[in-house]
């Protein structure tokens, strides 16, 4: 069964059309990403997938349950870290996760044990009787993954689960997705604005854009789709007589030569490399310097809609302000 | 329609740690309370009211009324917490929990009934302190019936609110033009025989009104309306109120 399924989605706010028809399907056990920039959509439809939203048109299963129709038992079978902070500042790191444990109706025992163990799972034990209003960004976002968890969901939504985290804060969270994914065996829905990030950590990954997916696959069958790697070559001697052999190799793409550095565009560019020093040193040139250069979902991007996804989100701030004025919302 | 009790005592038990915890909210939503028994109670000492039977004095008179005041603000602010909650998130927290929405609004009730009552049982006691003098234990049983009905009606009042705003924007539009008209029309501070007929016609739409003079009924044995029309008027607006407020509480989305 799929941990979700899709068709048609779509969400409208006084005309403004946030989440424009989309369709997909998550398998159990995924790592999905989201990935566009802000204003794309992305939030909107885990709004929707989470019973927040209902959906203007189109429909949803999560875990096998309409978000329509069986809001409860979607309810029942998720958990959801959102994007800004969902914590009561005025209770302590325990009490808001013995908060969430009761509304999922864990039983007392039961409770206490769960709440420990996800406690120490983000290393937060020493810190469980502290308000959370005295926590750091990071702590507290540690608590929400956290508290997602207690009722043991079957699929978790993490809504920008790094946003405006330091980098090594950051690196623990990934690790951490990464452990739930894998060890838990918990379906993710991540979505993020980081190209590294979805790059790190997702299975597959829809590009979103204007409410619509331009593209659906693993971040690295997306970098593909690009033409492949740039392998560049500092080299020492006859160059011309390397460069007419390679002229022969049809998985080269394109060449360039430039002050004694030969950049080559290929596919698999790392499985390649040990086959051009090969090639080189039958051609008596020596190489003293090899760097491959992947494309990242960056390029990707940019690629599929014609920006940068900065660029995107400076246009996209000037159209979310009409929207939320017409919206009424910040 | 299924009722989670656990979730409606863990939403109680929330208001009860904030409101432990939140001291200094305490003392500064009862200093004005305070500040006006203290003041005019002391300043219009000697002024007698009329229909008031002899004895009871102004304080008497204005007890009840600031302890109707007291859980009007209460109970409107405890209800329109909800608006609190989706300004610091909590409340998608609160929304994407798999429990029914009547058990989110029993439990948002319970919690700001519960604040308003203690509130208003504070002031109680600062009359007390003010010279305020009761007949009797069993009056203050009664007084406790129509404090609760204050409490219901008010959150009732401020769900509503909550549930049609999307933020803080209208909340000092709220106070200033709803909830401070629905105390001075109450009578709270001053006999309603004395007001003209066009506000005193507005007075009677007001549920304070009822509240208050329930409140003096029960408290100092006299009011302008028979108590047990207080008490049915009450009871009505209350049920309505807390209706309206879960109804519109239930429609509203979670974002």
């Amino acid at each position: 069964m799929d941990a979700i399924r899709v068709e048609n989605l779509e969400k409208t706010f006084n005309g403004f059309t946030a989440v424009d028809h989309i369709s997909f399907t998550v398998g159990e056990g995924e790592l999905f990403g989201l990935l566009g920039p802000n204003g794309a959509g992305k939030t909107t439809t885990i709004n929707m997938l989470s019973t927040l939203l209902r959906p203007t048109s189109g429909s949803a299963t999560v875990a096998g349950f309409d978000v329509a129709r069986d809001r409860d038992d979607v309810r029942k079978s998720i958990g959801v870290v959102f994007q800004e902070p969902a914590l009561d500042g005025k209770l302590t790191g325990r009490e808001n996760l013995e908060f969430h444990t009761m509304m999922y109706g864990i039983g007392k025992a039961e409770r206490r044990r769960r709440i420990d163990e996800v406690l120490s799972l983000v290393e937060l034990e020493d810190k469980a009787a502290t308000l959370v209003e005295k926590y750091s960004g990071g702590m507290k976002r540690r608590l929400e993954i956290a508290r997602g968890l207690t009722h043991r969901p079957k699929v978790l939504f993490l809504d920008e689960p790094t946003l405006g985290l330091d980098a090594q804060t950051r690196r623990h969270i990934w690790e951490y997705i990464r452990k739930l994914n894998k060890d838990g065996g918990v379906t993710i829905i991540l979505t993020t604005h980081y190209m590294e990030e979805a790059d790190f950590l997702c299975g597959r990954t829809a590009i979103m854009d204007h409410g619509k997916f331009v593209a659906l696959d693993t971040p690295a069958r997306l970098k593909d789709t690009l033409g492949g790697d740039v392998v560049s070559l500092e080299l020492e001697g006859d160059a011309a007589a390397f460069l007419d052999a390679l002229g022969r190799q049809d998985w080269i793409k394109r060449s360039k030569f430039h002050e004694d550095v030969l950049m080559l565009t290929m596919e698999k560019g790392e499985r390649r490399i040990p086959e051009l020093v090969m090639l080189a040193q039958q051609m008596g040139v020596t190489v003293n310097c090899v760097h491959l250069r992947k494309p990242s979902l960056e390029d990707v991007f940019l690629h599929f809609t014609g920006r940068t996804i900065r660029e995107q989100e400076a246009n996209l701030s000037e159209r979310n302000r009409a929207m939320m004025m017409a919206h009424g919302r910040r | 329609m299924t009722i989670h009790w656990t979730a409606v005592y863990v939403l109680w038990r929330r208001d009860m740690t904030r409101y432990v915890r939140a001291k200094s909210r305490i003392i500064g939503s009862l200093a004005m309370p305070v500040f006006f028994l203290a003041f005019l109670g002391l300043g219009f000492r000697r002024m007698a009211v009329p229909g008031m039977d002899g004895g009871t004095g102004y304080i008497g008179f204005l007890a009840p009324g600031i302890i109707g005041m007291t859980l009007l603000f209460s109970s409107s602010m405890q209800g329109m917490s909800v608006l609190w909650d989706k300004e610091f998130g909590f409340l998608k927290e609160i929304m994407v929990a798999p429990v029914s929405r009547v058990s989110l609004v029993l439990g948002r009730i319970a919690g700001g009934t519960t604040t308003s009552m203690l509130q208003g049982i504070l002031i109680f006691g600062a009359s007390l302190a003010l010279g305020f003098r009761l007949p009797g234990a069993g009056a203050l049983l009664f007084g406790f019936v129509f404090m609760l009905l204050i409490a219901f009606t008010f959150i009732g009042l401020g769900l509503i609110f909550a549930s049609r705003m999307k933020d803080m924007q209208g909340f000092g539009i709220i106070m200033n033009f709803i909830i401070f008209p629905f105390f001075f029309l109450s009578g709270a501070l001053t006999p309603l025989e004395n007001f003209p007929w066009v506000i005193r016609a507005l007075s009677y739409a007001d549920p304070l009104t009822y509240g208050v003079d329930g409140l003096r009924a029960a408290l100092i044995g006299t009011s302008s309306l028979p108590v047990l029309v207080d008490l049915a008027v009450m009871i009505g607006f209350a049920m309505i109120m807390l209706f309206l407020g879960a109804y519109f509480f239930e429609k509203s989305e979670g974002v």
